[in-house]
């Protein structure tokens, strides 16, 4: 019953070794390459371990040590980039906050100075990623709803299909679609809303996606309870279906907000940016985060990349704060459940 | 008011497999009947097709004839709706809605279907506990969620909902297949106190439970497995389980076979 367990510490001192040998590795060269460092240490890290364990606690013991670590480094892998982009956007956006970077826009503030800020940003943003969601979560939940409950056959397996090619729509070409059709083609002119008509381009499917997931893992017993009281199949999706998904739907749409809040394609060529404040989203080119760190990015001058840094933190922040959000009031809106 | 079923000439399809033949049953209102049979032989999709919920299952339909003191469930007339309101159910497993409360889970059926006074659904709510003896355990906590109480108390709040719409048929899917000894003797002493009020048709598995519960047992077969379900006969229970009329109910109930 029992066999040689290896020790945390000699665990500990083979990954360590492991790391180890990749400095030494890496020191022959002439410069430090941290790239290499890394991913030759966590494999010598991992062989060694894994040798160790083969050593002291034989064939299964050690293979089980493999494949829970490279489970944990792919995770690692996986987190990396995501640490790393917060983290870089966090430094070098987070200290040019400042009361005028959030009360001002950028109107009269040439690239080469500092002052000015994302005040039109974000106010644009925040109403053409509302009209969007406005226009994309109904018809989002109508499709969603269609296609698990009623749809049969090939109507419905047609909509899925579409759905799913619009899911691999290129940004670029939702922004173009709405550009050629409605700023020039009925001669409406750049505007917030040309904007959210785009973003509601590429949210839709993604509601719709989730949406259909979420209503459909609710299971047959709630529904034909429902039925079983004498409700109507209507009133069964509505009272029954929809707020036992509750809390998968409104983590499907909130997904969808965070993805297209960041999009800076759809809106070159409809909303197209704006130095000056213009709370009318349905008149006028209008400015957005995504699209003032697009625009302050390329400009030669630091203050301009600056403000793009600190532009680029602030969307960030309100992505996750959005997140939070959204876990607070399905926490709180449904049961639990079992 | 209980109501009599009747079942003329009744099969059951799922797309083309035939799951349950040509039945004819009568079910006497202010009565316990129980279906008895061994697994697929077509009980549950019998009772199914009573309420009209047999049909929801994508391409399942029916032959022959349902009726509801006289009238045909499955009349081009009927609305469904109506008839699922006649004729309550109660599953296998309970299944509160989750997100309900107690109090929601019991008003639910009422107020889906319009009715908004806070007083009539008060009384209903309290109406329905009491007849599926849970308003004692539960009084005191009406608002919260029917998804914590016991498997027992959460099936007698599932009766309970079922109650609240008064129906005048019940239909059992085996409601007690999930439920320790306790809780299964609280729904049988349930059923027998119902049965003054309400026509109960209840499946089960377990043959002790239908000797127990009911006044008439039907036993369903099939011949083999993809084979329909037939109805093999139907008495009162007593003679069901003691000098039954067909050699398979006696092999069935004697343990040989099934």
């Amino acid at each position: 019953m029992r066999g040689r367990r290896l020790s945390r510490n000699a665990v500990f001192g083979a990954g360590l070794s492991g790391v180890a040998l990749a400095g030494v590795l890496n020191l022959a060269y002439s410069t430090w390459r941290w790239a290499e460092f890394v991913v030759l240490g966590v494999v010598f890290a991992l062989a060694f371990i894994t040798a160790a364990s083969w050593a002291v606690e034989g064939r299964r013991k050690a293979v089980d040590r493999l494949v829970s670590n490279v489970v944990v480094s792919a995770f690692l892998v996986a987190l990396a980039p995501l640490a790393l982009v917060v983290y870089f956007t966090a430094v070098r956006g987070i200290p040019h906050f400042s009361a005028v970077f959030f009360t001002h826009s950028l109107a009269g503030v040439p690239p080469s100075e500092t002052g000015g800020g994302i005040a039109a940003a974000i106010q644009g943003t925040v109403e053409q990623v509302f009209l969007a969601t406005l226009i994309s979560v109904p018809i989002g939940l109508l499709v969603a709803v269609y296609v698990t409950e009623y749809g049969r056959g090939v109507f419905a397996r047609a909509i899925r299909f579409l759905v799913d090619v619009m899911t691999g729509i290129p940004s670029i070409v939702a922004g173009l679609f709405i550009y050629t059709f409605l700023v020039i083609g009925l001669h409406q002119g750049f505007s917030g809303f040309a904007g959210s008509l785009a973003l509601s381009i590429l949210m839709l499917p993604v509601v719709i996606r989730s949406a259909e997931e979420m209503i459909a893992l609710v299971p047959k017993a709630y529904r034909e309870a429902s039925y079983a009281l004498g409700v109507t199949r209507w009133r069964t999706i509505v009272s029954v279906v929809l707020p036992t998904a509750m809390g998968g739907l409104v983590t499907g749409v909130m997904l969808a907000v965070a993805r297209v809040t960041g999009e800076t394609a759809p809106l070159l060529l409809t909303a197209f940016d704006n130095n000056y404040l213009n709370a009318n989203p349905f008149k006028g080119q209008q400015s957005s985060l995504s699209l003032i760190v697009y625009t302050q990015a390329q400009q030669a001058y630091q203050p301009a990349i600056d403000r793009a840094w600190a532009a680029a933190a602030t969307l960030i922040l309100i992505v996750i704060g959005l997140y939070v959000v959204a876990r607070l009031l399905t926490r709180r809106s449904a049961f639990r459940h079992g | 008011m209980a109501k009599r079923i009747e079942t003329i000439g009744l099969s059951c399809f799922y797309g083309k497999t035939k799951a349950v033949e040509d039945v004819s049953l009568t079910i006497e209102p202010k009565s316990v009947t129980a279906l008895i049979g061994p697994s697929g032989c077509g009980k549950s999709t019998f009772l199914r097709s009573i309420n009209r919920l047999h049909e929801v299952v994508p391409g399942a339909r029916i032959e022959g004839k349902v009726l509801l003191d006289d009238e045909d469930v499955y009349d081009q007339s009927v609305d469904v709706v109506a008839v699922r309101r006649h004729i309550g159910m109660v599953f296998q497993k309970p299944n509160p809605f989750p997100t309900m409360s107690i109090y929601d889970n019991v008003a639910a059926g009422l107020r889906f279907n319009g009715v908004r006074k806070k007083s009539e659904l008060d009384d209903a709510v309290e109406q329905s506990l009491r007849a599926a003896n849970l308003w004692n355990e539960v009084s005191n906590r009406l608002n919260k969620p029917g998804s914590g109480l016991s498997g027992g108390q959460q099936q007698r709040l599932c009766i309970a909902r079922a109650l609240a719409v008064e129906p005048s048929v019940l239909l059992m899917d085996e409601p007690c297949s999930a439920l320790d000894p306790i809780s299964t003797l609280a729904i049988e002493d349930l059923i027998a106190e119902l049965k003054d009020r309400y026509t109960i048709v209840i499946v089960t598995h377990n043959m002790q439970q239908a000797s127990r519960v009911s006044d008439v047992t039907a036993f369903f077969t099939l011949a083999g497995p993809g084979q329909p379900g037939v109805l093999v006969e139907v008495d009162a229970t007593s003679k069901i389980f003691s000098v039954p009329a067909d050699k398979r109910t006696e092999d069935y109930i004697t343990g040989r076979v099934g």
